[in-house]
């Protein structure tokens, strides 16, 4: 795709004749990579607050234990709510690559819903643990697992913002190059946060039940 | 540029203003501490082989291939000697395996967990000696010392016997700090509700420089005290003034000074509670009046739950005082 | 309930009349001044009508060049303000002996040595890091800009806006007096309940996000964008170190975000991750702090290697010696710089086989790192050195930097770290390395490029009086700080007892001042050179014979970089060109794709610094609306869809010929 300028390279005793120009040069697009590259920086976030749940998560100071907080069943159905959202949005990716813009929107739609169940599911759980007292300031255990937990929570609140916007962007534009590299990115992320949460799920709640 | 030979002089002048100073760090007078200045020396002298060849060349190259210096060989392409670069990466590598291995060795000799095991070079421990306790309080901006012992305590003035091991058991109140006296032994952190040891020995009498090598805050710059290096006589004429004169040092009168304040005074404490340094410790000092804000009382009643016996507050309360009592 | 909400207490949260410093003197005078310099300022810039072009050309610019300039602008101003920092530090520590307290009361010394250490390197040493990436690695690549030009213009004003809100602490509150790291749990409530740890975190945190988004940006440049025939061995030194870098960022500035955030927790809503009490432990932030600490540190000096590489092979006319050794060496640092983090403490109590491990660690960096310098060392070997000012600088480096190396190695000996950790010898020896390495370094990569930048040289004599300034004030400065910490004294303090410290603290004080001079002698020599610039003008393109290809564009270059873009066969791409005689192409211009101007870039962050002032006073309506607003910013800027334009086939002919004109007015 690339068509070289050929110069004489006129110096005497040259062997090949060297072409040191490209007419027409499009350089790779970097979206991609660059939204791999963020995400692996979130990532890394989430590892300190996974770092310092292990390290604080056993600090109760006399307060309660995650065996007497978790409720395992709601967790349960959160974590269905988010994997669902999963693979409605990859249903949301195959309608895109078919080219069906309609269909396309009602799995995002779908995808947001099953989204905000997550995050008012997690509101409520929330909230009932600071009714109980065992909200964040109790104890290191409990600053650090609402940290981490919520920190989730917030970048699923921004995954369903992004998602909203976006679905008026398909709408006003179509499924354009430039929306569909919106949509692989909202796909990485999304996906992400599902592997964050499986995290989430078997070292806080799943390991934190246990003596 | 300059010669070499005036450059080394040069570098050498600082040396002789060093001369009249008093190096602590090089000339200590602690057993410990005077392992860990022989231990700057020598890495000094290890790396000085590498340094100053580089320094030099430096240099010389500057001098040697600057462009007025047609007489020099210039070789604009030769950017590869696979006999260079072993070199270049093996003599740093043999000096960081040596220094590597002296790392190693040091650090577990020297730490300041570690009991100790000779007076000096030239003498070691006797078996049946026991080291001397001193638990050691960082506060804002004050260094409280308590020996458990002999029953006293004191504010900004360390005595201990020549000859003798001390064991250090140090936290903090409220910020950290570093509890250090460069003429003894290295440094060590000081933090609240967390205990670190250093165990060291003073070979010299002598008064010595303490004091807090952590930013603490306000007070930090008036934040030393005296270390007194004394025989064992002397040191026990002072345990016996402070025993005979001292005040009393009560959880009260200790939430009075915890308050804080710089450049206190020395003072001198004979009555001190056999528990006041677990609880500072612990971070579980209360008052000798009933408590106000106690830790608060988990709600949830869980039978199995071992912070469902937390009554409510009053009674807590004593819960604390009695656990501390008979830790 | 309305009646129980207090509506100052909503509005303006902790912000009273108290926060302004109206009895400190010190304080008022350097308002006026700053005032009085703000308003001639703006009356000039009104005078000369410039504030259309300002808008156009510069605050709303995605060219990476105007960016790497504006950069590099923030870092000089907070250099001054810095150093003023510095000179007040040394100043006190020259007379508060004994009875005399000094000038300043703990309460202010505390924070400006604070101030020093956070400007230094989140306001001076990172903007001029990222600075000369962005002006020089995409030409040096054979690009037109970096991978996401909108972001790259957003990340230079977050950095600009954390700027502003540490200058905004000297006027309306106060800056942190915890150290520049801000230890808990003295930077916890409890220990620091005013303002100014808050301003430490969220001007850090706003500048980490720009931080972030630069070192993601010139990765996929760098992985993307290259001219064709770059193979990755055959990418500029200066290319390659700064890809290390910024792998360094994006894996490093997370760390300090999370850290951040915890603190704002414990110390905003009572959370507990670094208090004394309710299970929280001060170690696990010493820790993060530093497991983002050292590879900062990294960040900021493996930039500076690639110019000292570039730098040393330019004026040697020579090829660096051992390229692909010096890649490897590189990429171990970078690697191994993660390993090493608790050198920073082994007086924490950590145990003999933590310490002695990290020890090690911290040891073995230096062998690459002395690698490099033998690789520099031995490409001077046999060239033909010329000594203009950016080489000046290199061999001033190479001297100090090594000092600095060995006493680095030192402090890595736990038990030798045991008595100097804290201590002046430690301040010695990171600004050895830091002076010596990474300030020696900016200065020989701008006088290197700011032909390239602004089409003349500097001028050499103010460049030289520079030089030699700064080169014996560091060592004035310095070596007796080495001297007291061998004598047992600590860093940080106020005031001393002991009179045998003062002649000490005096030299260093000379050593200051004449720092200073060399300060002020850029100053002059950036006015100067600029008053002469038509008889320093750079005709060519390449006046120093370079060897890469920003060389090969006109001094500046056009906003397009390369009307065609470089095919690349070797390695020192610019010489392989010359040396083959290539000519340069002179017809057959198109149009080219660019991408255009952003407002947004500025407004999100001007916005972010709103939220991060009402953050900082608890003035949660300002911070709640502030956000919002952001937010909805945000997503009126991904509507926009049209972000690029062509530059017309005939502006791209017209500034080529204008070129082809200067070089074949140049004999």
């Amino acid at each position: 795709m690339s068509e070289t300028i050929v110069h004489n390279t006129g110096a005497p005793g040259a062997e090949e004749r060297r072409s040191y120009f490209v007419r027409e040069h499009h350089p790779e697009n970097g979206s991609m990579l660059g939204f791999w590259l963020y995400l692996m920086s979130d990532c890394l976030i989430f590892a300190c607050l996974f770092a310092t749940y292990a390290v604080l998560g056993r600090n109760y100071a006399d307060g309660p234990t995650g065996a007497a907080l978790f409720d395992l069943p709601l967790v349960a159905l959160n974590t269905a709510m988010l994997l669902l959202s999963s693979i409605t949005y990859g249903f949301a990716m195959l309608a895109m690559q078919r080219k069906q813009l309609g269909s396309t929107l009602l799995w995002l739609g779908i995808t947001g819903v099953f989204g905000v169940a997550f995050l008012s599911l997690e509101m409520y759980e929330f909230l009932h643990l600071i009714h109980e007292g065992a909200g964040p300031q109790r104890s290191a255990f409990l600053s650090s697992f609402f940290a981490l937990v919520g920190t989730h929570g917030l970048h699923v609140l921004f995954g369903v913002i992004w998602l909203v916007t976006l679905m008026f962007q398909l709408k006003k534009h179509g499924l354009t190059p430039e929306n569909g590299r919106r949509m692989m990115c909202l796909s990485l992320f999304w996906h992400f946060l599902d592997v964050i949460w499986i995290g989430v799920f078997t070292f806080v709640y799943l390991m934190g039940v246990l003596p | 540029m300059f010669s070499l030979k005036v450059r080394h002089g040069l570098a050498l002048l600082p040396l002789t203003l060093l001369a009249g100073c008093n190096t602590v760090v090089l000339n200590p007078s602690g057993d410990i501490a005077v392992q860990q200045g022989n231990l700057i020396v020598i890495s000094t002298l290890l790396m000085l082989l590498i340094i100053v060849p580089v320094i030099a060349l430096t240099l010389l190259f500057a001098w040697r291939y600057r462009k007025n210096n047609t007489a020099a060989k210039y070789e604009p392409d030769w950017d590869h000697s696979t006999r260079l670069e072993l070199i270049i990466w093996g003599a740093p590598l043999l000096i960081i395996i040596v220094l590597g291995l002296l790392t190693w060795i040091s650090t577990h000799t020297l730490d300041p967990y570690r009991p100790l095991s000779r007076i000096d070079a030239n003498r070691p421990i006797p078996e049946s000696t026991k080291p001397m306790i001193v638990e050691v309080v960082a506060l804002d901006w004050k260094w409280l010392f308590i020996y458990p012992e002999q029953g006293i305590a004191s504010v900004n003035e360390l005595y201990a016997p020549v000859d003798r091991p001390i064991r250090f058991k140090i936290t903090s109140q409220s910020v950290m700090n570093s509890f250090f006296i460069p003429a003894l032994a290295g440094q060590i952190y000081a933090m609240p509700g967390m205990e670190t040891k250093l165990n060291a020995v003073i070979n010299k009498p002598g008064i010595y420089k303490g004091f807090s090598a952590n930013y603490s805050g306000a007070g930090f710059s008036g934040m030393h005290f005296k270390f007194h290096g004394v025989n064992d006589a002397d040191f026990d004429k002072w345990v016996a003034t402070t025993r005979a004169g001292g005040g009393a040092l009560n959880r009260d009168d200790y939430l009075t000074l915890a308050q804080p304040s710089e450049r206190d005074p020395v003072r001198r404490y004979s009555n001190v509670p056999v528990d006041l340094y677990k609880a500072i410790l612990n971070q579980t000092i209360v008052s000798d009046a009933l408590c106000v804000t106690p830790v608060q009382p988990y709600k949830l009643a869980l039978a199995d739950s071992p912070a469902a016996l937390a009554a409510p507050v009053v009674a807590g309360n004593a819960v604390v005082e009695k656990g501390v009592q008979a830790k | 309930m309305l009646d129980h909400i207090d509506l100052t207490k909503l509005i303006f949260g902790r912000l009273t009349w108290d926060a302004i410093p109206f009895h400190e003197p010190i304080l008022l005078a350097t308002f006026a001044g700053v005032a009085l310099g703000g308003i001639a300022l703006v009356a000039a810039l009104t005078y000369f009508r410039v504030w259309g072009t300002l808008w156009r050309d510069w605050i709303t610019s995605i060219d990476h060049k105007k960016i790497g300039i504006m950069y590099m602008i923030l870092g000089l101003i907070m250099l001054l303000r810095g150093f003023a920092d510095a000179l007040m530090m040394r100043t006190q520590q020259a007379i508060a002996f004994g009875d005399n307290a000094g000038f300043l009361p703990p309460h202010h010394y505390d924070q400006v040595f604070t101030a020093h250490g956070v400007i230094m390197i989140f306001f001076v040493a990172m903007p001029f890091v990222t600075g000369l990436m962005n002006y020089v690695v995409p030409l040096q690549i054979g690009a037109r800009d970096v991978a996401f030009p909108f972001l790259n213009n957003f990340s230079f004003w977050m950095t600009t806006m954390g700027a502003v809100l540490v200058m905004a602490s000297l006027f309306v509150g106060e800056f942190a007096r915890t150290g520049w790291l801000a230890y808990p749990p003295l930077s916890g409530i409890a220990g620091s309940p005013d303002v100014g740890v808050d301003y430490y975190i969220w001007s850090l945190q706003i500048a980490g996000v720009g931080t972030l988004l630069s070192g993601v940006n010139l990765i996929a440049t760098i992985v993307k964008m290259r001219a064709p025939g770059m193979t990755w061995m055959r990418m500029p030194i200066f290319t390659w170190t700064s890809l290390c870098t910024n792998i360094l960022i994006v894996a490093a500035f997370p760390v300090l975000t999370a850290v951040l955030a915890m603190l704002a927790l414990d110390r905003t809503a009572g959370f507990n991750f670094f208090t004394t009490e309710l299970g929280g432990n001060a170690m696990m932030y010493v820790n993060l702090i530093w497991i983002w600490g050292h590879p900062e540190v990294y960040i900021l000096i493996l930039p500076l290697f690639g110019v000292f590489s570039e730098v040393v092979a330019t004026f040697c006319s020579k090829r660096l010696f051992g390229y692909a050794s010096m890649v490897y060496a590189t990429c171990v640092i970078m690697i191994l710089s993660y390993l090493v983090w608790l050198h920073h403490f082994f007086t924490m109590g950590s145990g003999a086989s933590v310490n002695s491990f990290f020890g090690i660690t911290t040891m073995i960096i230096s062998i690459p790192t002395g690698a490099k310098i033998f690789n520099w060392l031995f490409t001077m070997y046999r060239g033909r050195i010329r000594f203009e000012l950016p080489m000046l600088w290199t061999i001033g480096f190479m001297v100090t930097f090594t000092i600095g190396g060995m006493t680095g190695v030192l402090l890595a000996v736990p038990p030798a770290d045991f008595v100097l950790h804290n201590s002046l010898f430690l301040i010695a020896h990171f600004h050895n390395v830091i002076i010596g390495g990474v300030v020696f370094g900016v200065f020989a990569a701008i006088n290197y490029w700011f032909p390239k930048a602004f089409g003349y040289k500097l001028d050499t004599f103010w460049g030289k009086c520079s030089f030699w300034f700064w080169f014996v004030g560091f060592y004035l400065a310095f070596m007796p700080l080495y001297v007291l910490g061998l004598m047992g004294v600590t860093r940080r303090l106020n005031h001393f007892e002991d009179p045998s410290l003062q002649v000490w603290t005096i030299i260093a004080w000379f050593g200051a001042v004449s720092i200073a001079l060399g300060i002020g002698s850029m100053l002059i020599q950036f006015y100067v050179s600029f008053r002469n610039r038509a008889a320093l003008r750079d005709v060519t393109g390449d006046p120093w014979g370079g060897r890469t290809l920003e060389w090969a564009t006109s001094s500046p270059p056009p906003d397009y970089n390369f009307a065609f873009t470089p095919q690349v066969h070797e390695l020192d791409a610019w010489t392989d060109m010359k040396k083959h005689g290539y000519e340069r192409p002179t017809s057959g211009f198109t149009k080219i794709h660019m991408p255009k101007n952003t407002w947004a870039g500025f407004v999100i962050a001007a916005l972010s610094a709103v939220v991060g002032f009402g953050l900082i006073w608890q003035m949660w309506l300002l911070a709640g609306a502030g956000f919002l607003v952001m937010l909805v910013t945000i997503i009126v800027h991904t509507f926009n869809y049209k972000r690029d334009y062509y530059i017309s086939a005939e502006e791209v002919v017209r500034t080529e010929n204008a070129y082809t004109k200067l070089l074949s007015s140049h004999v």
